[in-house]
């Protein structure tokens, strides 16, 4: 069953069609990546889904609840997560702060329990759980926003570049993580630069060009595929 | 012993300063906009704790509480109807509407209240307390405005720093996607904190015609500017900030009226605010911010 269904949707910077026709799924327990070069429009579908953006046609239904014109405060209750590109934690709120304004929407009494599963899976922010945002390394503050959407406990969580910026071992710990994540039930839409990586754990892709979808196909055979290595993969 | 009761006074008068100063300051943190109408708040309030009291027969503490939910509700309303929409707009499109709501707010008072200055009686009718032999005469206006400023700030930092709300709103004065992100709402967070700004206003207002006593349409206008130079003074968008830029704001008018000139006491503070931002642009606490306003 599909959990995301985006149907034909449109996003507009003033004048300018930065998302063209794009329609994608994404079923309950698969990892889904949308790759493709910088400024293809995968972060513009991302925002659009989750909210922050609105998209001019076409429809986004998740968890069978239309979200076109949902605001992006309420669709976070519905179980939809994003972390988003650049990791925009807060600077100046604490580790637990932080992740608190994750569990934003969740009933009180569930937020130890959730902060003890993030730190179970992120056991350096456990160390640093006083500590203010803003001191923490890349990939510590790469964690912390993952960390902060897990708080929410989403059904479908949403990753925008989650590799920028990090050395190749964190990128190997942040994936490794990423896997972890969905194996303990978590769906996951995944966008990402580095597309041999994100290929190497997704069940399946799909390959963006100047805001359109030129391409989807099982991971595995994305892979393989000429175009795709010459334009994404560099073979 | 006239430097010590004008230091008094300085520090009292800075507290009313300091919390009028909370309101562009929590306004600016959060909705980045400079809201010109706040000190007209302080005119509402303190006109509607006059007619509570000396006209319905309020006690007076009825009449400070009426005062600062009315005005709660004018914030609410003037953001909801005036500046939400302009939300996406340019600042400077808000900045204008912040000077128009101002201007309908003091000519709306013209209207009803009538031009002309009402005397305000004194809310608080105790004794003013005497030191030194009687040297150093304290009225109670003065000691109540400095305790209640004190309070206001501790409650406010507490309210900041620990509850959920308090918390929603750090997360949105540092990034409104990234809370909305998180199921903040961001236009209600920003109600909040009209409420909040002003409801103090109001409680400001009350304090300062109690301590002047008159009462004008235009009562607010001069202590709004005042206040917001002293949210610039000591950084704007710093709740601390306020506070000092209030504090050293209200003692530097008092000692200039004392010692310099009566005359020229507003001018040496501006001329004070001047020096201080070309020295620190941000104001003494303030944090680089980029600007909008």
């Amino acid at each position: 069953m599909a959990l995301l269904e985006v149907d034909q949707i449109n996003v507009f910077y003033g004048s300018i069609r930065a998302v063209k026709n794009v329609s994608f799924r994404v079923d309950e327990g698969e990892i889904i990546t949308l790759i493709g070069a910088n400024g293809a429009g995968k972060t513009t579908i991302l925002q659009t889904v989750s909210g922050l953006l609105s998209s001019a046609s076409g429809s986004i239904v998740f968890d069978g609840k239309d979200i076109t014109r949902m605001n992006a405060h309420r669709i976070v209750g519905l179980g939809l997560a994003q972390v988003p590109e650049g990791r925009r934690i807060f600077q100046q709120m604490t580790v637990e702060e932080n992740l608190e304004m994750g569990a934003y929407t969740q009933p009180k009494g569930s937020i130890a329990i959730n902060k003890e599963k993030v730190f179970s899976h992120f056991p350096r922010l456990a160390e640093r759980r006083r500590q203010v945002g803003g001191t923490l390394s890349g990939g510590e503050q790469q964690m912390l926003a993952m960390g902060r959407a897990m708080m929410s406990q989403p059904k479908l969580l949403m990753l925008d570049e989650p590799s920028m910026g990090l050395a190749p071992i964190l990128v190997e710990e942040i994936f490794t993580i990423i896997s972890e994540l969905h194996q303990s039930g978590t769906t996951i839409l995944l966008v990402e630069q580095n597309a041999r990586m994100a290929l190497s754990i997704a069940d399946r892709g799909y390959v963006l060009e100047t805001g359109k979808i030129v391409k989807t196909d099982a991971a595995s055979v994305l892979l393989k595929d000429d175009d795709v290595q010459k334009a994404y993969l560099g073979g | 012993m006239d430097f010590l009761s004008n230091l008094v006074n300085g520090i009292s008068l800075g507290s009313i300063y300091a919390v009028i100063a909370l309101g562009y300051t929590m306004v600016y943190g959060i909705a980045k906009m400079l809201n010109f109408a706040h000190g007209d708040i302080i005119m509402v309030g303190a006109y509607v704790c006059f007619y509570a009291v000396y006209h319905f027969g309020l006690p007076g503490w009825a009449g400070v509480l009426l005062a600062m939910l009315l005005c709660l509700i004018l914030g609410v309303a003037v953001e909801r109807l005036a500046y939400r929409p302009l939300r996406r707009a340019d600042s400077l499109a808000v900045l204008i509407t912040a000077i128009g709501v101002s201007y309908f707010l003091e000519n709306t008072a013209q209207l009803v209240f009538g031009a002309n200055n009402v005397f305000f009686p004194n809310l608080f009718e105790a004794e003013p307390i005497r030191l030194f032999d009687g040297r150093l005469v304290i009225s109670v206006v003065t000691l109540a405005s400095i305790g209640i400023c004190m309070a206001v700030m501790v409650i406010l930092t507490l309210f900041i720093e620990k509850t959920k709300l308090g918390k929603a709103m750090r997360a949105v004065s540092e990034d409104k996607d990234a809370a909305r992100l998180m199921g903040i709402s961001v236009d209600r967070t920003i109600s909040v904190t009209f409420a909040i700004g002003s409801a103090l206003a109001a409680l400001a207002g009350v304090l300062l015609c109690s301590a002047i006593p008159s009462l004008s349409p235009m009562t607010g206008s001069m202590p709004g500017i005042k206040a917001f130079t002293a949210a610039v003074f000591g950084g704007i968008g710093s709740i601390p900030g306020a506070l000092l830029g209030g504090l050293l704001l209200g003692v530097i008018e008092v000692m200039g009226k004392a010692y310099i000139s009566t005359q020229l006491s507003d001018a040496i503070v501006f001329l004070v605010l001047i020096i201080v931002l070309l020295v620190r642009p941000t104001g003494i606490l303030g944090k680089k911010v980029q600007e909008k306003v």
